[in-house]
This record gives C-alpha cells, sequence and structure tokens, in this order.
C-alpha cells in the first residue's frame, strides 16, 4: 500500500509541477497576477507530494518491503537503521528521488526568501524551476521507478554495498546533490532575467546568496568525498581524478568562476553576459555529472544500449536544457547593455583572469573526462587518461590563478596604478620568494614543489594580511576595529573572501606536501616484528578475528612508536560481510594536524604472517583543513546582510527610480 | 582607433595567447598520457606498444597465483580464453583479487614478455566485470565459434 502511495505521490507532485511550470510563466507575459500568484503554492504542493514520496520508499526500506524491487536490491534486514536510511539514495532511482526532493526543497526556500522580489521576476524563476523538476520526474517516472514491485517478493534483500556502509557517505550525496541542485536556481534566476530582459546589478544581487550557499555545499561534499575515500578505500588516496569526483569536481570549477564573476556584476555592473552564460554552465556540468555518474555511462558507453530508454532520455533532456537555455541566450544576449568600463590593471581584468583560468582547468577535466568515451563511441580504440595528466594541468594553472588571487584584493575596482599595486605588493612578493627558495633548499626540504607551494601560500597569507591591514589601518584599538568592521554592513562578504583565500593557502600546503613527503610501504610482517617507517617504528601485534554487526572482521593491532615512547596503538581490519561476500579494508588511522599515521591490513600470507601497509602522510589533513575554510568562507559572505531582501528592497526601489531616469535621459 | 579600443583589443590578444599557448600545452601532454587497452590475444601478437605503459585486462587463470619468494611479489597469468600473458606485480592487491576475476592492469611490457604491473584494479563487486574485459571475452568467444568477427 505505501509504495503505491508513494508512487501516486510521485505523480501528483509532476502534476505540481507542470501547473508551476506553465501558468505562472504565461501569467508574467500577460500581466495577470492571479497566475503569477500559483507559482508558490504549486511549488509547495510539489515539495509536500515529493516528500511523501520520499517517506515512502524509506519507509519500505525500514520494513524491510521486499516486494519493491528496488529495496530487494539494496536492502537488508541486517542492516543498521542508520544505513537502511541511506541505502534510500544508495542507488540510481533512490538517488535521483532525492535530488528531485531536494530541488523541491530549493524551489520551496526561493518562494518563501523570495517573497519580495517583483513578482514576475518570481513567477518566472519558480516556473524554470518547474520545467527543471519535470525533466527529472518524468525520467523518474518513466524509466527508473523506485517503486516498482517485484512477484514474488524477495525473502531477503541484496544488501548495501559494504562501501557505502559509512557515516560519511551516508551524507556525502546528500551535500554533494544540495550543491549540484542549489547551481539550478542560479540558473533559474539566469533564465528568468534572460526571458526578461532584464540583467542589472539587482539580478546579480539576488542569485549571488543562492549561488553561495549552493557552492558551499559543493565544496563540503567535495571535501567529505575525498576524505571517505582516504579513510574508506583502505590506500590512503584523496582524489584519484576518477570521472565520478570529476563530475562533481567540474561543476565545482565553474561555479568558483561564477560567484566571482557575480560579484564584478553586482559591484560594476560588467560582464553580465559572461556571467550569465557561466550560470548556464555551471548547472549544465552538475546536469551532466548527475547523469554520467548515475547511469554508468562512464565505465562504457555500452550500457546506454543496455538500457536504450533511459540513455535516449538523458541525451534529449540534457540537449534540451543545454541547447534551449544556449539559444534563449544566443537570442537575448545582444540585447544585454555594456557596464562599467575598465582599465587594464583593475580588479575587473585581474578578475576575469581568474575565470579564464577556472574555465580553462574546467574544459580540460571534461576533455579528460570524456575522452575515453569519445574515443569509444568513435571506434578510436579503448582508452584511459592517465591521472598524471590532470596532475600536470592542474600544477600548471594554479599557481597563476594564485598570483592573481593575492593581488585581486588589493587592487581597485576600475583602474588601478601600477606603481602604487606595487609599492603594496612587493613585500609580500620579496618574502614568499625567498621563503620558496630556503624551503627548496637542499638541507631543507630539497623539493622545487616543496618550495613553489610556500612561496604561493605565504604569497597569499600575506596579501590577505596586508589587506587586512589596510582596511584597518586608520582604526585603534586593532581587536575593536576589527570588530566593529567585521559587523558593518556589506563587509561579511569580504571577510567570507579572506577565510577562504585562506582556505585555498591550506589546502596547497597540505596537497604540496602529502604528495612530495609521504612515505609508503609495503610490507610483509610477522608478529612481534618492527618496522621503520617515516622516524616510526611500526610493531605487528598480531591478528585476531573480531565479529561485526552484519560483517565478520579480522582485526590486527599495531603499535607505533616514536624512540621509545608509544605514539598510537592502531586496529585495521579486514571485514567480510555477510550478504555481499566482499572483503574490505578498514584502515587504522592515528590523525594528526602535521602528519597521518596510516595503516591497513593486506592479504594473510600464512604462519601469522601479513601483508601490510604503513603509511606516513605529513599534512594531509590540511587538504580538508582548506576545504573546510573554503566553504565558511562562502557562507560568511552569503551570510552578508546587504543580501537580506528587505534591505535590497529598499535600495531596490531606489535602483528603480535610478533605472527609470536613466531610461528617460537616453 | 580609439585608445580604449586598443586596450580592450591588447587584452584579449593577451589572453588569445595564453589560451593558445595552455591550450597547445595541454593538448601535447594529453597525447603523452593516453594509456591503451590491450587483451592478452593483442599483446601476444606483438599490437601492444613495448616500453610504454598500457592497460591489460581479462580474467585471472585459475591456479596461476603464485608469490614469490619476497613474500609481495606476486605473479599471475591473465586470459581472454584464447591467450594468456604473465603478469607481476609488487605490493598488495585489492581486496575483491582473485582467480576468475576480471582485471584491468597498468604498467608495462618487460623484454622476456612479462606484464610488470604498477597497479592492478578489481572494482566493484563479484558479478562485476570491467567493460574492456567483457568486450574482449565476447570477440574471443565470437572468434572461436566463428559466428562473428
Amino acid at each position: 500500500m505505501m509504495p503505491e502511495l508513494g508512487h501516486f505521490a510521485l505523480i501528483l507532485a509532476l502534476v505540481m509541477a507542470l501547473v508551476q511550470a506553465s501558468l505562472p510563466l504565461i501569467g508574467s507575459f500577460t500581466r495577470t497576477p492571479a497566475w503569477m500568484a500559483l507559482a508558490r503554492p504549486a511549488a509547495w504542493g510539489q515539495f509536500l507530494f515529493l516528500a511523501i514520496a520520499f517517506g515512502a520508499l524509506l519507509h519500505a526500506f525500514l520494513v524491510n518491503d521486499f516486494s519493491v524491487l528496488y529495496v530487494a536490491r539494496h536492502g537488508n534486514s541486517q542492516l543498521p537503521v542508520i544505513y537502511k536510511i541511506s541505502a534510500v539514495w544508495g542507488a540510481h532511482e533512490g538517488s535521483l528521488l532525492l535530488w528531485v526532493l531536494i530541488l523541491g526543497g530549493w524551489t520551496t526556500a526561493v518562494s518563501l526568501l523570495g517573497r519580495r522580489l517583483p513578482q514576475e521576476v518570481l513567477a518566472r524563476v519558480l516556473s524554470v524551476m518547474g520545467m527543471i523538476s519535470i525533466g527529472f520526474l518524468a525520467f523518474l517516472l518513466f524509466t527508473s521507478n523506485p517503486f516498482e514491485r517485484m512477484f514474488p517478493a524477495a525473502l531477503e534483500g541484496g544488501d548495501l554495498n559494504p562501501l557505502l556502509q559509512d557515516p560519511g557517505l551516508a551524507i556525502h550525496p546528500p551535500m554533494l546533490y544540495m550543491g549540484y541542485v542549489g547551481l539550478s536556481v542560479a540558473f533559474s534566476f539566469a533564465i528568468a532575467a534572460l526571458i526578461g530582459g532584464r540583467l542589472d546589478a539587482a539580478w546579480a544581487r539576488w542569485s549571488r546568496p543562492w549561488t553561495l550557499v549552493a557552492w558551499v555545499f559543493l565544496t563540503a561534499g567535495i571535501t567529505l568525498g575525498s576524505w571517505w575515500a582516504y579513510y574508506e578505500l583502505g590506500w590512503g588516496g584523496w582524489w584519484f581524478w576518477d570521472p565520478v569526483e570529476n563530475a562533481s569536481f567540474m561543476p565545482w570549477l565553474a561555479g568558483t568562476a561564477l560567484i566571482h564573476s557575480l560579484a564584478v556584476t553586482e559591484k560594476r555592473g560588467a560582464f553580465k553576459r559572461w556571467t550569465v552564460l557561466l550560470a548556464l554552465l555551471a548547472f549544465s556540468l552538475s546536469l551532466l555529472g548527475t547523469f554520467l555518474v548515475r547511469s554508468g555511462v562512464l565505465t562504457s558507453v555500452h550500457s546506454f544500449a543496455a538500457d536504450p530508454a533511459r540513455g535516449l532520455f538523458i541525451l534529449l533532456f540534457l540537449s534540451i536544457v543545454i541547447g534551449g537555455s544556449l539559444s534563449l541566450y544566443a537570442w537575448r544576449a545582444p540585447g544585454i547593455t555594456r557596464g562599467g568600463g575598465f582599465e587594464l590593471l583593475s580588479r575587473e581584468s585581474l578578475l576575469l583572469g581568474n575565470n579564464l583560468l577556472l574555465v580553462i582547468t574546467c574544459a580540460f577535466v571534461l576533455l579528460g573526462t570524456l575522452a575515453p568515451l569519445l574515443y569509444d563511441a568513435m571506434g578510436w580504440g579503448k582508452i584511459s587518461v592517465g591521472f598524471p595528466w590532470f596532475n600536470t594541468m592542474f600544477v600548471t594553472f594554479t599557481p597563476p590563478l594564485v598570483l592573481l588571487m593575492g593581488a585581486g584584493p588589493l587592487t581597485r575596482w576600475k583602474r588601478q596604478d601600477p606603481a602604487a599595486l606595487l609599492r603594496d605588493l612587493r613585500l609580500a612578493f620579496a618574502l614568499s620568494l625567498a621563503a620558496g627558495v630556503a624551503a627548496a633548499l637542499p638541507w631543507l626540504t630539497g623539493s622545487p614543489a616543496a618550495g613553489v607551494a610556500v612561496a604561493l601560500s605565504l604569497w597569499l597569507v600575506l596579501t590577505l594580511l596586508t589587506a587586512l591591514w589596510r582596511r584597518l589601518r586608520h582604526r585603534r584599538p586593532l581587536l575593536r576595529a576589527l570588530r566593529s568592521d567585521f559587523a558593518g554592513r556589506g563587509s561579511r562578504s569580504w571577510y567570507g573572501m579572506w577565510v577562504a583565500h585562506l582556505g585555498v593557502a591550506v589546502f596547497i600546503v597540505g596537497v604540496t606536501f602529502v604528495t612530495q613527503f609521504d612515505i609508503e610501504k609495503d610490507v610483509r610482517m610477522s608478529p612481534g616484528q618492527s618496522i621503520e617507517v617515516g622516524g616510526y617504528r611500526f610493531r605487528f601485534d598480531g591478528v585476531v578475528p573480531h565479529p561485526g554487526p552484519n560483517y565478520r572482521a579480522d582485526r590486527g593491532t599495531v603499535t607505533v612508536f616514536r624512540g621509545d615512547r608509544q605514539v598510537a596503538q592502531l586496529h585495521p581490519e579486514k571485514r567480510t560481510y555477510l550478504v555481499q561476500t566482499r572483503p574490505m579494508t578498514e584502515a587504522g588511522i592515528d590523525a594528526g594536524l602535521l602528519r597521518d599515521i596510516y595503516v591497513s591490513l593486506g592479504e594473510p600470507l600464512g604462519g601469522g604472517d601479513w601483508a601490510l601497509r604503513l603509511y606516513y602522510k605529513p599534512f594531509v589533513r590540511w587538504i580538508w583543513l582548506g576545504g573546510v575554510l573554503i566553504a565558511i568562507g562562502g557562507l560568511l559572505s552569503a551570510s552578508d546582510p546587504r543580501y537580506r531582501l528587505r534591505v535590497l528592497a529598499r535600495m531596490g526601489s531606489r535602483a528603480a527610480q535610478q533605472a527609470l531616469a536613466a531610461g528617460g535621459a537616453a | 582607433m580609439t585608445p580604449a579600443r586598443r586596450k580592450r583589443l591588447l587584452l584579449i590578444g593577451l589572453m588569445l595567447a595564453g589560451v593558445g599557448v595552455a591550450v597547445g600545452f595541454a593538448l601535447n601532454a594529453f597525447n603523452q598520457n593516453l594509456m591503451y587497452f590491450y587483451p592478452p590475444s593483442d599483446v601476444i601478437a606483438g599490437k601492444a606498444p613495448a616500453g610504454h605503459p598500457f592497460r591489460l585486462g581479462g580474467l585471472v587463470s585459475a591456479g596461476s597465483v603464485q608469490r614469490l619468494p619476497d613474500g609481495l611479489t606476486t605473479r599471475f597469468t591473465v586470459t581472454d580464453q584464447v591467450k594468456s600473458v604473465s603478469v607481476e606485480y609488487t605490493g598488495i592487491l585489492p581486496d575483491l583479487f582473485r582467480e576468475g576475476q576480471g582485471i584491468v592492469a597498468h604498467g608495462r611490457l618487460r623484454g622476456d614478455g612479462v606484464f610488470v604491473a604498477d597497479e592492478v584494479l578489481a572494482k566493484h563487486d563479484e558479478k562485476y566485470m570491467p567493460p574492456e574485459v567483457a568486450a574482449s571475452l565476447k570477440g574471443s568467444h565470437d572468434a572461436a565459434t566463428g559466428t562473428a568477427p
């Protein structure tokens, strides 16, 4: 009964989405307030029915209803409750349901927080979001129904993939989806603005906080995924340039370019066409990412053939969204007015450089991700793009990006005097260059890469400090000045930038140091034997069986010493999950700010001997610490009081008057 | 030409030059990092590049896995049911590595015809077959029975 209820709720949600997508849009052209006013209740209704559908699927997992095909495949009565919940989005159908549910949530949020927007703008934004929802709901209902029954019912479920039975991965997909779907708000604002032909600073100011929040979720989701891969996959890697990872990284790159470009549009009215294009691009990449990951196209183009309906639908949907929005853009873009001009050296041009670098990086990641597909489809052979290539790309484009990042906040809008900029930057430049050279010297690290990383990070930190000093230098005492400045209107977003850029500096140190100085040893050890790695002595104390709730484990004990002092006792495990009977490695990690010690079990080699991985990973935590700082910076920016609509409404009426006056003059 | 326009042109020119250099560089690096996939039959037939890394995929032959005396080097053969290639790998094999499992190995061919792997992948679950391996097995099956090219 419940599954049918869920199925029915899904159909009703589609009906609501149809209403939400059509009538308000028509009303916005015919200027019929009653039709436009339909957008908000339709969005709420849609969200309600989606919540009911999601609840029904969740219920099916919780009560072990194995007559539902999806539950029978991915659920199991022995699963701990938290993993019964996360199993809902553990595979294709359920994760799509989560996707539309989150879309419904974002739509509702826009309808509530955006009620002070001009009525036709809100109506158009909500109707575009309704159209996206129609696409996903139709895909769910016609090709991937999660409520499909099977007869006879299965006695027991096929279980959730053991890799996914982890708290980190239980919340990773929802985080990522919040980011993917959140970019649909920026997309919808852009489309609504293109439809209305009104692209101005007000538009940028409306869509900026939404874009920021979506980007924060994306950042947090990617960071979480990287951390999960590190501790769960058992070999200490934190990024693999796997297509699935690239699928989340591309929208992040486009989104990063977008939030910077939106800043220019909001402050200076420039880059309008470019900003719109980025908003379209960022969401198109999210869609591509969602489908690439979930359809299995990436492992082989032939999976399209295995399920032609899904493949065809995805291609059709992607081409409607991307093709449609680009056509609209091509039609409307010539009408967009030019923004404020700027000189060759100005904050605008530096931000343009930043955008260009981010978009190029994104394009190369896209090339590397899709090339194997393209080669296969064209019959040019089966290839894979080695991850050294991705690393080379990254190492090439990050330094210029960081150089710009340091100079940007110290550069004026519109026009910057080069001599003054040089004066501001020379100390930071000299100090970071000196520190970088010193760090690369043979008796310190002897690694040129580490030298570059130290120089770049220090450059960021010093320029950020310079910028902070310039902001506060005329006020005393400094600490109180900082507090009052932080509380001031319009400065929260500046401090957000400050924290996020600091996060990039931390991230660079983490990535470079762990790749340059980590020590990885695969060894054979007998109980009682000791081996020294990276200045630590690892003593293997044998392996004993250790039962878990739905798995059997072999649990090892490794005691780690530094000199004579015991540093840690680690318990790496080798688990065999009972239902899917697949082995899993659970690493033993002693985490620290400056280094991680990482031990994982390989396989038994007979006579109590085991193959073990002993890793020493310096600064690895800084990678995720950087990600967390970047996300916090984004949140700070988004919480800037100037984005609150009550404030905006006041300023909006003033802007409208100005626009009227300008229009009258023209 | 107005000064403003000249400046804009200069900016655009600088950016185009930068993008051009970057793209050229990247595509060059791209070609060097492509790793092609070969089934054992192609390797035996000498189609795989010598000295250049590539990916070898197939099933781990039953009874072929043996550990060398150093304790961490494993030697096994990978087969597409027609031909087999010996593979050597030093280190810890993935959790799902076992005889009869479809795997993909990254590495290069040594002078004596042994494929020295620096990475062995056995993904997903025991039912999973790397798509390239599935395709090459299907191909060799068809060739053996004479049904299709």
